[in-house]
């Protein structure tokens, strides 16, 4: 598809749409900022779409505010003539439609199906949505990771997904649109990412309590960055830390106080079969946590791990009690999960 | 002398009740008029019920990260926010005119069975109570395994799986406790009461209509009435076994929904949206309706395309059932499920534009007389274009499955329900006050209503498709501040406070009209069809002796010809026919019988919220009294006799 010729008008869109934006800049959610050739194919038929749209309504806009001024009842107008209908009108104002419509209809058809293809040599993943947390997988590396999902820039990527218990709908608005997660079914979307950046994505569909936390990133790395990325994922992480370190601490309150009952560290705390809480063997490297509902910080998880509910209500990590100190020392340890 | 008139004796259970005035007229009432009030007010009541929960959550959603509400709250207020607007607001305030006008329209007396009516009402009331009770009673909180920092609290033990439920969220394993029955049995008793009035209207239409009344003479109202009427018909059962379904998975142990036993979670979107999508139909239909009846009044023309707009409005009902799927772009479909409804959604807006178009060709050339029903017509047809446009962009199905799920979707059908359907029924409340009231509403403030109210709902529905293309998800208790979607969040939640505004402004108009207003003369607005022929209010028997239609817009035609060009000409005869309609109909010549008022409607009613009760706590003994109930009610119902015999003696005071 010509997508410079054909749609150059989504230049001028963008321009009128900026005294829209003036209060919004920046909006890591935004639908309308394609950001690979997915999110743009669809870009492109929703401004075809909507200049469709906008013209149809001035259309009937113009004639409603045409009528009222230039009809208005006013002192000595005549009685109006009884003007029961008109044929050809109504068929006109059918066939156009179905004309419109059906010029619309093809490329809608076209995209379906070009947004359903499975792209050849893409990279596949594995998403599986939890309350309320998604988990990505990567079958090629057997790689496990949570909130942060990693794929390399410029290379389409196969997600194959499914969920571990309601209903969830996984998007990331700058790189395609939705797809549900539904739980003993497979369901598939494809990404594609133009260059290194980070995107924000977010569970859609209404999954309990704290669907609104149910959140995402997707990083592109360069393909170099990719590679090391991958590496290092694949190693696990040191058992035998420094004695008494504060981070040794931090892994005696991982074993013992509980966190190991759904928590994974390769190497650490390996358990084979799947657990309903993230893995965390390279904890350090994702800046999001808790679902991507919290940037990874000290003062985060300081909040975090006093009181989960807390923060996400409904959520399957309970308040464990634990100290001030106790908490300290599992940061400490998290921060060497790197 | 007073003549006494008393039964001669007792043929029931219980003696016929013959109150006309005060409480005991109303609970026995089988009068479609006094039904039709009821379901009004009861309706309007949990309209401001909903409209305050709508206002609690753009108050936590006016900032963001903001803490007013609990998750728990707040999930439990926008799913009863949609399912009380819905099921509690617009479909019986619909009710309420078919109740009221549709007799009228059609030149009967009554509804085909009145006291079926009046149970229809009763139900409904049984159904919305019962929902509601899951405020004191019903217990909510986290899935099975999940914790909570904090109680629930009052305001979150209602439902909160979505008025949509969808499983297996609303599941016993991710909504424990008992909410989400009261929410699934509820709308079973709900539903109950829908098709009840369905059928009655279906044979109503069919049976009831007076002389010389042809289908193509029938306004425009009855039509979409008739139309509704089928959607329920067809659509209600779909919902009622999936409700059962749901029903059967939480409390007796089966697995209709449930993938550990075989199940299939997305059986229950296609079930529900085979009922969800007819039902939005259900819901802007009569307002097309309503339309269909101020804009040739106060345009002083005929109603263009009359038979455009007809068919429209069953092609409209017919393609209805065939796009249910386009709820589920996003979810476990096809590519060439996709296709085929998205195509099937775009053929939708086929008939949609057929009829604005012709409400245009009806106001192009007329003399459009700009009184408060018209502006909220006309207002109507502005902000349904508007929804309908957004409503094309959802077919665009990979374009949907951007919006699906976002507020771009709240904004599109707030302007469809809303400024369609809600603007619609505002339209007719004011155009039918005189004739249900007998007095004038007060246009100054019915002015100001409508234009607060047009701002306020742009404000708060318009940059809603801002904000969804920007990224925000509905049902979203909270949003993160980077998302950068705050200003325009505060904005939308001032709007909604502008549309309380209006309402208050609403509701001290509808208080001071109904007992200070001018009073009414019988036809106000120089109308079309034959219920202005009667006086103002509605005498108790209607019409004095059954009208005889000549025409479409009968009452229209016996008051104006045409002259050459084709204008509209008062006949020399116009205001002799008047005075002698007003005459005529308070005074009937002949004694008229009318139905007589029933207990049994309200205590088969009464019967079933103890059936629901008895399911969600396994009890016997309330099944019990349900039984009995339903038993009392439908035994007596039956051996009724139509009329009691009275005696009349006369007594010296």
């Amino acid at each position: 598809m010509n997508k410079k010729g054909l749609f150059k008008y989504k230049n001028f869109s963008v321009l009128s749409l900026i005294f829209l934006t003036a209060c919004i800049e920046n909006a890591p959610m935004d639908s309308l900022s394609p950001a690979g050739p997915y999110a743009r194919q669809i870009d492109e038929l929703f401004w075809l779409t909507f200049w469709i749209a906008v013209g149809v309504f001035f259309l009937v806009m113009g004639v409603l505010v045409f009528s009222v001024f230039y009809f208005r009842d006013m002192p000595g107008k005549p009685e109006p003539k009884q003007i029961h209908g008109n044929n050809v009108l109504e068929l006109m104002w059918t066939i156009i439609p179905v004309l419109i419509l059906a010029a619309i209809a093809v490329p809608t058809v076209r995209t379906i199906f070009d947004l359903a293809k499975e792209p050849e040599d893409a990279l596949k993943i594995e998403v599986i949505g939890h309350q309320w947390w998604f988990e990505y997988k990567y079958p090629e590396y057997g790689i496990t990771t949570a909130n942060v999902m990693v794929i390399p820039e410029d290379t389409p990527v196969r997600l194959e997904m499914w969920s571990n218990d309601v209903l969830h709908n996984y998007w990331v608005p700058k790189l395609n649109g939705k797809r549900y997660l539904v739980p003993g079914q497979k369901t598939y979307l494809n990404l594609h990412a133009d260059g290194a950046d980070e995107f924000w994505a977010q569970c859609g569909e209404y999954c309990g309590l704290s669907h609104s936390k149910m959140r995402g990133r997707v990083l592109s790395l360069t393909q170099e960055d990719f590679e090391k990325w991958i590496n290092n994922e694949k190693l696990n992480a040191e058992k035998d830390l420094p004695e008494s370190s504060l981070a040794a601490e931090g892994q005696q309150v991982y074993l013992n106080a509980g966190c190991t009952q759904c928590h994974v560290i390769n190497g650490v705390w390996d358990i084979q079969g799947d657990r309903i809480a993230p893995n965390l063997t390279h904890f350090a490297n994702r800046n999001v946590f808790a679902g991507a509902a919290l940037k990874n910080n000290k003062e985060n998880l300081t909040k975090w791990l006093a009181n989960p509910p807390e923060i996400k209500p409904g959520t399957f990590m309970p308040n464990l009690e634990l100290t001030e100190k106790e908490i300290e020392a599992l940061i400490a340890y998290l921060g060497t999960l790197k | 002398m007073t003549k006494i008139i008393e039964p001669a004796k007792r043929t029931n259970i219980f003696r016929r009740p013959s109150s006309e005035y005060g409480f005991w007229s109303w609970v026995t009432t089988v009068d479609h008029k006094k039904i039709g009030i009821m379901y009004g007010y009861a309706a309007f009541f949990f309209l401001l019920i909903g409209g305050l929960e709508a206002l609690v959550l753009r108050i936590q959603l006016a900032q963001p990260d903001n803490s007013f509400l609990s998750a728990a709250e707040y999930n439990a207020m926008f799913t009863m926010h949609g399912t009380t607007m819905v099921f509690l607001a617009i479909m019986p305030i619909s009710a309420a005119f078919f109740n009221y006008l549709l007799p009228l329209q059609i030149g009967a007396r009554d509804v085909a069975f009145p006291r079926l009516n009046a149970l229809s009402f009763w139900l409904w009331v049984a159904g919305g109570l019962f929902l509601y009770s899951t405020f004191i009673f019903g217990t909510a909180g986290a899935p099975e395994g999940g914790y909570l920092a904090e109680e629930v609290g009052w305001l979150g033990n209602a439902p909160n799986g979505g008025w949509f439920g969808y499983q297996p969220n609303a599941g016993f394993k991710y909504s424990p406790g008992t909410a989400m029955d009261y929410w699934a049995l509820g709308l079973q008793i709900l539903g109950i009461s829908s098709l009840v009035s369905a059928f009655n209207f279906i044979v109503t239409i069919i049976n009831m209509r007076t002389k010389g009344m042809r289908f193509m003479r029938m306004p425009v109202f009855t039509w979409m009435t008739f139309a509704v009427a089928f959607l329920l018909a067809f659509s209600l059962p779909i919902i009622a076994i999936a409700l059962f379904y749901v029903t059967f998975d939480r409390q007796f142990g089966t697995t209709f929904f449930l993938v550990e036993g075989g199940g299939d979670p997305v059986l229950w979107q296609h079930l529900f949206w085979l009922f969800g999508h007819p039902e939005v139909y259900i819901l802007i239909l009569p307002a097309f309706g309503i339309v269909s009846e101020i804009l040739p009044t106060f345009s002083r023309k005929p109603l263009f395309g009359y038979a455009a707009i007809v068919f429209a409005g069953f092609g409209i009902a017919f393609i209805g059932f065939g796009v249910w799927a386009h709820h589920m772009f996003a979810s476990a479909i096809s590519p060439v499920a996709q296709a085929g409804f998205g195509l099937s959604t775009m053929v939708i807006a086929v008939p949609t534009g057929v009829k604005i178009f012709n409400w245009l060709g009806t106001i192009w050339g007329g003399k459009l007389n700009l009184k408060t029903p018209m502006l909220f017509a006309l207002g109507f047809i502005g902000m349904f274009v508007i929804g309908g446009l957004s409503g094309v962009t959802h077919s665009i199905v990979p374009a949907d499955t951007q919006q699906t799920d976002t507020y771009y979707i709240v904004a599109h059908f707030h302007y469809v329900l809303f400024g369609g359907a809600m603007f619609g029924i505002f339209g007719g409340l004011y155009y039918w006050f005189p004739k249900v009231w007998g007095r004038m509403y007060n246009e100054t403030l019915g002015q100001i209503h409508f234009w607060t109210m047009m701002i306020g709902f742009n404000l708060t529905f318009g940059p809603m498709h801002w904000l969804g293309l920007q990224g925000q998800v509905r049902r979203t208790w909270v949003y993160a501040e980077e998302t950068n979607l705050g200003f325009w969040n505060l904005i939308v939640s001032i709007g909604a406070f502008i549309i309380a505004l209006s309402i208050l402004i609403f509701m001290a108009n509808w208080i001071y009209s109904r007992r200070k207003g001018e009073k009414a003369p019988f036809d106000p607005w120089d109308a079309r069809t034959i219920e202005w022929t009667i006086p103002s209010p509605t005498p108790v028997w209607n019409f004095s002796k059954a009208p005889e239609v000549k025409a479409l817009d009968d009452f229209w035609h016996a008051k104006y010809d045409e002259d050459e060009e084709g204008r509209a000409v008062r006949r020399d005869t116009a205001d002799a026919l008047l005075l002698q309609l007003e005459e005529e109909g308070l005074n009937p010549e002949e004694e008229i019988e009318l139905p007589n008022p029933s207990y049994f409607p309200i205590i088969l009613a009464s019967g079933l919220p103890f059936f629901g009760y008895a399911v969600i706590y396994k009890s016997i003994p309330l099944a019990l009294i349900g039984a009995v109930l339903l038993l009392v009610g439908s035994f007596g119902w039956a051996i009724e006799p139509l009329e009691e015999e009275f005696t009349t003696k006369e007594e010296e005071e």
